[in-house]
């Protein structure tokens, strides 16, 4: 593997994790319990689409075989996406959304901080320029988890059993492979070994806030995104977004 | 024409969405390059990574040159990151008689960083009695509001 080859991994990487993040936030359209939320979560999953736009954009051109942010999108199946295995988990109640939300959210924020020191022209501005909303992701996201974890016994109970199912597909988040390394070693992309621990130290801090523990898996963690291997529930979403552009593949915009 | 000229153009492309705002006020063009007699390059940068208005943005900067007899290409980038730093005096002030409420703080302010925001004023009753409702408004650069003396809901233009 060279270097242009581990980069367009590594893009379809980030842009897959924005770009079924974004579809599973779009689920969320018209069906919240208030519409500030309703609002926030599609506002969320705009950033998310919007990024997934320009990594897969990029993925393209880097990979050099005139493929655009749609034929990517929509024109690949499930063993060639690369997307964590958290994002792809069903939506579940509010409180299962905004639990997905938060662990990844944090992940999304101390990578980026990361990211942006990298000596790639195009991830550098890529970072700088979505750490500026995943911020406010943050916000919301650790926001909720503490009012409802905090809340009436009935929230909590819910948002203790969001984090119980999630949970052990946090481990993946931080997987590295050959793409890593090569990339670690041009100065490209973080090593993700060292986000654990700040990761790890947020994400406690606001569940104990939160009055959630953290289950006990004994050490058991989900794998398999890293080489294209997912959860049931990737295909179904999928067949809901590729729909329209396979049965029309020269539907235009 | 001189590369003024175009900027003084550009003034009467809006944003779609906020009508009394030009793309000039917004801060989303970033360079005018001359490339030939009557024939420039536009460099544009979007405000949020998904912002939708990014296409109509682009074809209404072209149509409003073409009307001018200036030929040009439309070029995004999203290097430097566009910040609400960027919005001119006069930008801010439409914005504010619009019944938007401009950023009440620039991202290099202390109370930014540190996350002890500056009160934002009501547009309407200028009271700085408010309470942030949500995050996130009826566009992704908004924020909602409310004011607790007018009693009226309204969107904040906020600082990225």
């Amino acid at each position: 593997m060279n270097k242009e080859e581990a980069l367009f991994k590594y893009l379809i990487r980030l842009g897959d994790n924005a770009l079924i993040l974004g579809q599973r936030l779009g689920e969320w359209c018209g069906h919240a319990h208030q519409l500030e939320s309703d609002i926030a979560l599609t506002n969320v999953a705009l950033d998310n689409v919007g990024q997934a736009r320009m990594l897969l954009t990029k993925a393209g051109e880097i990979e050099g075989k005139e493929r655009t942010e749609d034929d990517l999108a929509f024109h690949r199946n499930e063993f060639e996406f690369r997307n964590n295995l958290l994002l792809e988990q069903p939506n579940g109640d509010f409180g299962q959304t905004i639990m997905r939300q938060f662990l990844f959210d944090v992940f999304q924020f101390h990578f980026l901080n990361e990211l942006k020191k990298s000596k790639n022209d195009f991830l550098q501005s890529f970072a700088v320029k979505s750490l500026k909303e995943v911020s406010y992701h943050r916000g919301l996201s650790s926001d909720w988890v503490i009012r409802l974890g905090d809340g009436t016994d009935k929230s909590h109970n819910k948002m203790q059993n969001a984090l119980d199912a999630l949970w052990e597909y946090t481990g993946e988040l931080f997987e590295m492979n050959e793409v890593d390394e090569l990339l670690i070693k041009e100065d490209m992309v973080p090593d993700l070994s060292e986000l654990k621990p700040k990761w790890e130290e947020e994400v406690k801090a606001i569940l104990n806030e939160a009055t959630l523990t953290i289950p006990d898996t004994k050490g058991y963690m989900a794998t398999g995104s890293r080489d294209g291997h997912h959860t049931e529930h990737l295909g179904y979403i999928l067949a809901e977004m590729q729909y329209l552009p396979r049965m029309m593949p020269d539907a235009k915009w | 024409m001189k590369e003024s000229d175009i900027w003084n153009i550009l003034e009467d492309v809006k944003d779609p969405e906020i009508p009394v705002l030009s793309v000039v006020d917004l801060g989303i063009v970033r360079k005018v390059e001359e490339r030939a007699k009557d024939d420039y390059l536009i460099t544009i940068t979007p405000t949020y990574s998904g912002c939708p208005a990014m296409d109509t943005i682009e074809r209404e900067i072209k149509e409003t040159l073409k009307q001018n007899n200036i030929s040009s290409e439309v070029k995004t980038s999203i290097s430097p990151a566009w910040t609400t730093d960027w919005l001119t005096e006069k930008g801010r002030k439409n914005l504010e008689e619009y019944g938007i409420a401009p950023p009440s703080e620039a991202t290099t302010d202390k109370s930014f960083l540190t996350g002890k925001h500056k009160a934002v004023r009501c547009p309407q009753c200028k009271s700085e009695n408010t309470t942030l409702v949500s995050q996130f408004g009826s566009t992704a650069c908004k924020a909602l509001y409310k004011c607790d003396d007018c009693l009226e809901n309204f969107d904040y233009f906020k600082c990225i």
